[in-house]
């Protein structure tokens, strides 16, 4: 019992930790230990877990939903490395909006940071699943509980924004993963993650239908369109309507990254890379991934919102991942976790840029910010380390991913892979310069105000910045773990 | 006592019925209705544990052996559905009282209850009886008692729409009995245990055929089945909020088992689906349901019949099960039968509580109700994300085991179907869920009534029930599943 306790904890406690937001939130002194022991507890519960035991070394049956299969939690590699990065972005990303609520007077920031919680805790669950049934049911619950965050501001735009949000998100999962999840239970009779993949596992020996897994694998892409690949990425820019620390957790690391990090798991553990070699939709997903990183990069070099051209470098980035993943070598499941890690950390650090700039200034948009990093020293560095760590300039960690993706396209013989990347850098570099350019070169429009930042926000900032050094120093921290995925 | 629950369950409600309009008391009323209510659930799930440790139970009624006497047989099935709709009524019994004070004239209130049981009665004796024509007797009798409740209605329309059910209601009973008249033609009995067994050596395969479409007809006009649906979006819009309820989480749902029960037990698995027609015309009617409904619920702006329409949508869902006709796909129907019991009794009684507290009927009168009311408003989003399917809440675990079911049979357009109707759905219950959380609250809605207790606590019960039972379906889904195993299939496995 008190293992599985132990499983359950990285769940609970955010959820039970919104509850005692919801409670307690009106006694000021008691919110930042509140706030902050949440993550802290997250992290030790999971190194806990890991102390605990092996990777694959076993998973908790929590209770069944249907005959055989229910709700069951264990750890492996991947989830390590996804749940490790998700508390301890969780814990900078509460530190960061702390501040920024303050410095913006949002409103009801109770009911704020208590969703705040619920969306970690999904986000945990869907980390720690150890079967199918259990992943979809975590994301789900992501999707609902994240809605609310989405349309907070409550005005006209930020409810249309969030009927995208719920439809294209729950209408794709609906109509595409749960049909999806459906045949892989009836193909094989279990939902389970299993080391080598299920599919192959059961499926060897007899004969296999090609087509039938073709769509398979093409169901799960389109279903889980929390990865954002075209044609279901529309909600992303969409649900950037929300308070910029929103946009940073949810839209950088937890909901867009769970969407991927689901991809990884069901090609690694559902599939197995083996029964997908040589399939058509494999190569045809190829070219959408393809597609969707050239056209979002081209539609962001024309935004002048800030934070909708983020959002767009992170549809391209997503797919980056699932196209990391689509080499299906072994040395690609590294790429692709790697990718994760090094995108989440990256692109944190810019919307925190985002944020703080907005904070300080109250400028959203590209044009009108010439000349602040005069005014903005910090916000401006950082920003300019976390385009050039996307970008993929060493002693960032961005380069180490990249450079991973491109070895492990280059070892299959993957050249359309190789190309993609070489453009989507270029029309990174050619969206990012600007930008840098207005912070540092340009002179100062306007009269505008500068609010001091609050010490939390830069503190944030910081330490975000430094995440991707040490990341791009000791890139074994994930890959060792990695390398354990058999 | 204990041998006599399969007569006491299905009489318990009607002798209340009649102690009630004997008394007419205005504060025995309730006690009385409150007390047979109690004394059906707990023989009802005596029933149920009594018919899980010995099988079959037959009993025969006044002592009259079957098949000449009427012979009430209980099994796994219809014991599990007598025990859901007894527990239901008895709660939406729990919360009928001030919901009725506040709509109801105070002479109408004793006929209410009464009816109420009466109706009551009449659904759990089509569940229980084993004979065709005390079938339409409760049939019936419930019918009778369910055009007086929609009567009721503090709106004038609910008699139009009593008139309207009475006419299609009456049509129904008809076509059934003559089903039933051809039947007994053919076999000489009315026992449906005994016509199964000889219709197994009839030869006549065209009465028989007849027969199975009369009665099929006869019994979709009182399930709604598309598009013989037409009576039920103004009988829920217009009857008394409690009565709504009551009928959203019952009626429809016995005359579906009754439907099952003479297709799997009467005329048996082989001679009904043999018939290709057959399988195609209750598929596709139930996918025109699924759409169509969903189609037309998103466009109403009458709370009660947005919800009504839904009901229309996932009855669909429940004839999907049956027209797919495999092993997962009548775990999927008897498991949204409970399941959509519980979740629209959940919304329906949410949809009294704002009725008595600000006579909300309108779906823009909902605008800022978080802010108001917020735990009637959290009861209907729940219990709306439910009928969604969205994992973590019963409607998800019936849409399972509808997608299994129909990819066992390799029928992908039918899962594309259920996929697609969920957006539907997803659709009617945003514009809800949009209004209740993200709306301004509109002005001049502040004399509110303060909402009695019993009323939220049996609302929120509910609302936690769609989500429990969508995590723990120990009490759902397994017992559908041994229920479909022993009873509908048990000859096939």
């Amino acid at each position: 019992m008190s293992q599985q306790i132990i499983y359950l904890l990285p769940i609970l406690i955010p959820i039970f930790l919104s509850i005692l937001i919801k409670i307690t939130w009106e006694v000021q002194q008691l919110r930042y230990p509140i706030l902050f022991s949440g993550p802290i507890l997250a992290l030790l519960s999971v190194y806990k877990i890991q102390q605990n035991s092996e990777f694959f070394s076993f998973s908790i049956n929590i209770f069944d939903i249907f005959p055989n299969i229910g709700i069951s939690l264990g750890l492996e590699p991947i989830s390590f490395i996804f749940i490790i990065m998700v508390n301890s972005l969780w814990l900078v990303a509460t530190l960061y909006s702390y501040g920024y609520m303050r410095t913006n007077n949002e409103k009801r920031l109770g009911n704020f940071f208590s969703f705040f919680a619920i969306a970690i805790g999904c986000a945990n669950g869907a980390a720690l699943s150890s079967n199918l049934l259990t992943l979809f049911i975590f994301y789900e619950l992501l999707t609902v509980s994240t809605y609310p965050l989405v349309t907070h501001k409550g005005d006209e735009q930020s409810k249309q924004s969030g009927r995208k949000y719920l439809l294209i998100l729950l209408g794709t999962s609906l109509c595409f993963f749960l049909p999806a999840m459906g045949y892989v239970y009836f193909l094989s009779g279990n939902l389970d993650f299993v080391s080598g993949g299920l599919l192959t596992t059961t499926l060897s020996g007899m004969e296999v239908n090609n087509i039938a897994i073709s769509i398979l694998l093409a169901l799960f892409i389109f279903g889980i369109s929390k990865a954002a690949v075209m044609p279901f990425h529309s909600w992303l820019p969409a649900a950037m309507v929300a308070p910029t620390p929103v946009s940073a957790l949810l839209h950088a690391v937890a909901v867009v990254k769970v969407g991927v990090f689901s991809i990884i798991k069901v090609l690694v553990y559902i599939f197995g890379l083996d029964i997908l070699l040589g399939l058509f939709t494999v190569d045809l997903m190829i070219y959408i991934c393809g597609f969707t990183i050239i056209t979002t990069s081209i539609i962001a070099l024309k935004q002048d919102n800030l934070k909708k051209l983020l959002a767009y470098s992170t549809i391209s980035q997503l797919s980056y991942v699932v196209i990391a993943i689509l080499i299906l070598t072994p040395s690609a499941i590294i790429a692709a976790s790697m990718h994760l890690v090094a995108h989440a950390v990256s692109k944190i650090t810019l919307f925190f840029a985002a944020g703080a700039i907005y904070s300080s200034t109250g400028y959203t948009k590209i044009s009108e910010m010439d000349g602040i990093g005069k005014k903005l020293k910090v916000v401006s560095i950082a920003f300019t380390l976390g385009a050039m760590s996307l970008v993929g300039i060493p002693l960032l960690v961005g380069f180490t991913s990249k450079w991973y993706i491109v070895q492990s396209s280059v070892e299959v013989g993957q050249w359309f892979i190789l190309l993609i990347i070489t453009t989507s850098t270029l029309l990174n570099i050619g969206y990012f310069t600007p930008i840098i350019y207005r912070f540092f070169f340009k002179h100062e429009l306007g009269v505008g105000s500068f609010k001091a930042l609050p010490w939390d926000i830069s503190l944030s900032i910081i330490i975000c910045c430094v995440l991707m050094v040490i990341l791009f120093l000791q890139p074994n921290l994930v890959m060792e773990v990695i390398s354990n995925v058999k | 006592m204990n041998e006599h629950a399969p007569a006491l369950v299905a009489m318990l409600p009607i002798i209340g019925a009649v102690l009630i309009m004997l008394t007419r008391h205005n504060s025995l009323n309730w006690i009385i209705a409150l007390l047979s209510g109690a004394g059906t659930t707990y023989y009802s799930i005596i029933l149920y544990l009594h018919a899980r440790s010995v099988g079959t139970i037959s009993y025969s009624m006044g002592g009259w052996e079957p098949p000449v006497g009427i012979e009430y047989r209980i099994d796994e099935l219809n014991s599990l559905l007598i025990a859901l709709i007894a527990i239901v009524s008895f709660l939406i019994l729990v919360y009928a009282k001030s919901s009725l004070c506040n709509e109801l004239k105070k002479n109408k209130i004793s006929t209410f209850y009464s009816m109420y049981l009466l109706c009551l009665g009449g659904l759990i004796g089509i569940l229980s009886t084993g004979d065709a024509f005390n079938a339409f007797v409760f049939l019936e009798i419930s019918s009778l008692a369910t055009y007086v409740i929609i009567s009721m209605g503090s709106d004038r329309r609910g008699l139009l729409a009593a008139y309207q059910y009475l006419i299609i209601g009456t049509i129904g009973a008809t076509l059934y009995v003559i089903g039933v008249g051809l039947i007994f033609i053919i076999t000489g009995s009315l026992n449906l245990y005994d016509i199964s067994i000889k219709l197994g050596d009839i030869e006549l395969y065209r009465p028989l055929l007849a027969s199975l479409a009369f009665i099929t007809v006869g019994i979709a006009l009182k399930i709604a089945l598309f598009p013989l649906h037409a009576w039920l979006p103004n009988a829920y819009a217009f009857a008394p909020s409690v009565g709504t309820a009551f009928l959203a989480s019952t009626a429809t749902k016995v005359a579906i088992y009754l439907l099952i029960k003479y297709l799997y037990l009467v005329y048996g698995f082989d001679l009904v689906y043999s018939n290709q027609i057959f399988i195609f015309v209750v598929l596709s009617l139930s996918i025109i349901a699924m759409f169509g409904a969903s189609l037309i619920a998103i466009f109403q702006s009458n709370l009660k019949k947005l919800f009504a329409y839904s009901s229309v949508a996932q009855i669909g869902y429940i004839t999907l099960g049956i027209g797919i006709a495999n092993y997962n796909g009548l775990i999927g129907s008897t498991v949204h039968i409970i399941n959509h019991s519980i979740i629209k009794a959940a919304i329906f009684l949410a949809i009294g509580c704002l009725v008595f507290s600000s006579k909300i009927v309108n779906i823009d009168q909902l605008a800022g109700l978080g802010k108001r009311m917020p735990m009637v408003a959290l009861c209907i989003t729940v219990s709306s994300l439910s009928l969604i399917g969205v994992p973590g809440t019963v409607g998800f675990i019936s849409k399972w085991y509808l997608v299994l079911g129909s990819l066992e049979q390799g029928w992908w357009v039918v899962v594309f179907a259920l996929a697609v109707s969920s957006i539907l759905a997803l659709i009617y219950v945003g514009r809800v869920i949009e209004l209740i959380w993200f709306h301004a609250p509109v002005v001049g809605m502040d004399s509110e009534n303060k909402i009695p207790f019993e009323m939220v606590a049996v609302t929120v019960l509910m609302t936690i029930a769609t989500i429990y039972f969508g995590i723990d379906t120990r009490l759902t889904g397994d017992l559908a599943k041994i229920a479909v195993e022993n009873v509908l299939l048990g000859e096939q496995l």
